[in-house]
């Protein structure tokens, strides 16, 4: 009883926050531009969050204020990603890319309102679970996390590199290279002893590389170089969208299935590493088993579009439990979001649920209305977000890439930092060309410097044993599903090969 | 073969990293693993994984040739110098002729490419400096007073 009476008295602080007016229109604004975002081809929720850390940073706002506004375009990116993948077949990130299977036979069929209407309740239904789960479940993690010592995150870093080049790449040794590229990149600079590593004796290296200049580059200038190679192709409108009516009928005969799907996509979600897309990976191949060969996924059923929807939406919630209790991301946008904290100077973790109870609440108590007023946005106000579909990328991608440059350089006022920028979406380019996935690439940049302090105070600890990194039980359980999670895709690749995509 | 190149790639500028993590100066306050210990697990992963690619490579991906390859080359050439210019051009002008031929770049038509350019570059100036109060410098300083 304790434990829900906590929690009753901690939203209580969160809605007097959230519902300050000047937090609410902050959630509004966000979801807003989160759902453009998302429904935005080539601008995924990634690299739209992306961009506007920095100007967001500059922009002063403190950091209760700056996160409720970030992680509402987080939110919103994840519900209006299913626009784009529906009306267009252009999976906003790699998450949205399950909603493309359903979701386009369905509104070429000519239902593509309904697909969209659906879509959004699915979203919102998951949304909704998995923020009622994290406010659930990441106080009770936190007080685990108490637990951990520098040998146990040493393991869950490994851990959440493991199972994110393991499941979300195709190429377990080009996983392994990207995630060495970033732990690499983070060693640049001044180290915790105060001597400078593999600066070259260049000034501007001292400091190290922000990872916010690395995160915009090989996310958003890359993403600029993609559409170039492909002259927009990817812009034109692919389906007309009629009268947008609600299809009770259809949001009924889903409901077990957005119910399983969300919770398939919350546990998912919350593995380290793993996120978002295996979240609607899972939700979808598990519906469709269910669902046997008569239920007819990939032929544009509503349960095809609902399962992938609340799973990818509830993997978004679940994958804040790691980042906000471990300080570990669980999906490519939380390993951007987990960037924006640590530029807000918070630090992720248990003693933040202790010490800043306001940012911590205020977060979920804004998530929570957050779904609302998506709801509101996405259902009965979607025709509104289709017709921005039609920015041509022409005038998008400049525009993505100015923003991008502004905003890094009113961080620094450096020229080197834009370089920088440019060089960075040259690598993403080359580096997604290989099919080496950019993510681990971040989250090395991100948690390099943390996961080398954890490794040193251990073998201060230990006194140089390096046994002690095996000596508690959840450090051996997070090597074992380290281990596990980067080998066992190999062998199960073959029986669980992901659907590709449609093409016409 | 792309695999083979990149590895190899790799597995050159991971024998670095070990090879200047070995020179790395260390501080007589220095603890068991030191600042050295780290960065050559990297570089040794990144090797061995390196070498992976490039005895298993993955088929080849289509890279842009041609007219493609001088559109990107063009705009990697625009951004390098719109990183250069913003500073002493102020944001008005660099910003128009960059979205300008970024914007040719994707769909080769003179006059919407133009229009993006000036429209991108007044309207997010607009938006920066009175709606966002960022500090940018819309023209070069002396020019206009």
């Amino acid at each position: 009883m304790d434990f829900l009476l906590d929690i009753f008295s901690n939203l209580s602080l969160g809605f007097s926050i959230a519902l300050s007016p000047y937090t609410l229109m902050l959630a509004i604004i966000g979801c807003f531009l989160g759902t453009i975002i998302g429904a935005l081809p080539g601008l995924g929720p990634s690299n739209g969050v992306a961009i506007l850390i920095p100007i967001t940073f500059t922009l002063g706002l403190d950091a209760t204020s700056a996160l409720v506004l970030m992680t509402s375009v987080y939110y919103g990116a994840m519900y209006g990603g299913r626009i784009s993948s529906i009306l267009l077949n252009i999976p906003g990130d790699e998450p949205a890319l399950m909603t493309t299977l359903d979701g386009y036979p369905m509104a070429k069929q000519g239902r593509a309102g309904d697909a969209l209407v659906l879509s959004g309740v699915a979203s919102f239904v998951g949304a909704l679970l998995a923020t009622i789960g994290l406010m659930l479940l990441a106080p009770l993690l936190a007080r685990v996390a108490y637990l951990f010592g520098p040998a146990e995150y040493f393991a869950l870093y490994l851990l959440a590199f493991c199972t994110l080049g393991g499941m979300a790449s195709n190429n377990q040794a080009k996983a392994a290279i990207a995630s060495c590229i970033g732990l690499g990149i983070a060693m640049i600079g001044v180290d915790s002893n105060g001597l400078p590593r593999f600066t070259g004796n260049n000034m501007h290296l001292m400091d190290g590389i922000d990872f916010l200049v690395a995160i915009v580059g090989l996310f958003a200038i890359a993403e600029v170089f993609f559409f170039i190679e492909g002259h927009g192709k990817d812009s034109a409108i692919g389906v007309k969208l009629g009268k947008v009516t609600v299809p009770w009928k259809d949001i009924f005969l889903v409901k077990w299935v957005m119910l399983r799907a969300s919770i398939v996509g919350f546990i998912a979600g919350i593995l380290p590493g793993a996120g978002a897309s295996l979240g609607s990976f899972l939700a979808y191949m598990s519906e469709k088993s269910i669902a046997g060969k008569e239920g007819g996924f990939g032929t544009g059923v509503p349960k095809g579009v609902a399962a992938p929807e609340a799973g990818n939406n509830a993997a978004a919630g679940g994958a804040l439990v790691p980042m906000l209790t471990l300080g570990v991301p669980g999906s490519g946008t939380t390993a951007v979001l987990l960037a924006l904290l640590m530029t807000l100077n918070i630090t992720p973790g248990p003693t933040l649920f202790t010490d800043r109870p306001e940012v911590v609440w205020g977060l979920i108590a804004s998530l929570l209305i957050a779904n609302f007023v998506l709801l509101l946005m996405n259902v009965p106000l979607v025709s509104f977000f289709v017709r921005i579909l039609q920015v041509p990328a022409w005038i998008l991608l400049p525009g993505v890439t100015m923003i991008s440059f502004v905003g890094i350089y009113s961080l620094s006022g450096s020229y080197f930092d834009l370089l920088l920028m440019v060089g960075f979406g040259v690598l993403g380019f080359v580096l997604r060309k290989l099919d080496v996935p950019t993510v681990p690439v971040i989250l090395g940049i991100l948690l390099g410097g943390n996961m080398e302090d954890k490794l040193r105070q251990a073998m201060v600890l230990s006194d140089g044993d390096p046994m002690y990194l095996f000596s508690t039980p959840i450090a051996t359980g997070l090597w074992i599903a380290a281990v596990l999670g980067f080998v066992a895709p190999m062998f199960l690749r073959g029986v669980l090969s992901k659907p590709q995509r449609h093409t016409d | 073969m792309s695999d083979r190149l990149f590895g190899l790639v790799v597995l050159m500028v991971a024998l670095a990293f070990i090879a200047s993590a070995t020179q790395v100066q260390t501080s007589f306050l220095s603890d068991p693993v030191g600042p050295k210990t780290f960065p050559i697990l990297i570089g040794a992963v990144a090797a061995i994984s390196a070498a992976v690619m490039i005895f298993k490579p993955d088929p080849d991906p289509q890279w842009p040739a041609g007219r493609t390859f001088f559109a990107l080359l063009v705009a990697l050439i625009v951004l390098v110098g719109y990183a250069f210019a913003l500073k002493p051009f102020g944001f008005i002008l660099p910003t128009a002729v960059t979205a300008a031929v970024l914007s040719y770049q994707i769909s080769p038509r003179i006059g919407p490419a133009l229009l993006t350019g000036v429209g991108l570059s007044v309207g997010l100036f607009v938006l920066f400096k009175y709606a966002l109060k960022l500090g940018l410098v819309p023209f070069p300083k002396g020019l206009f007073g």
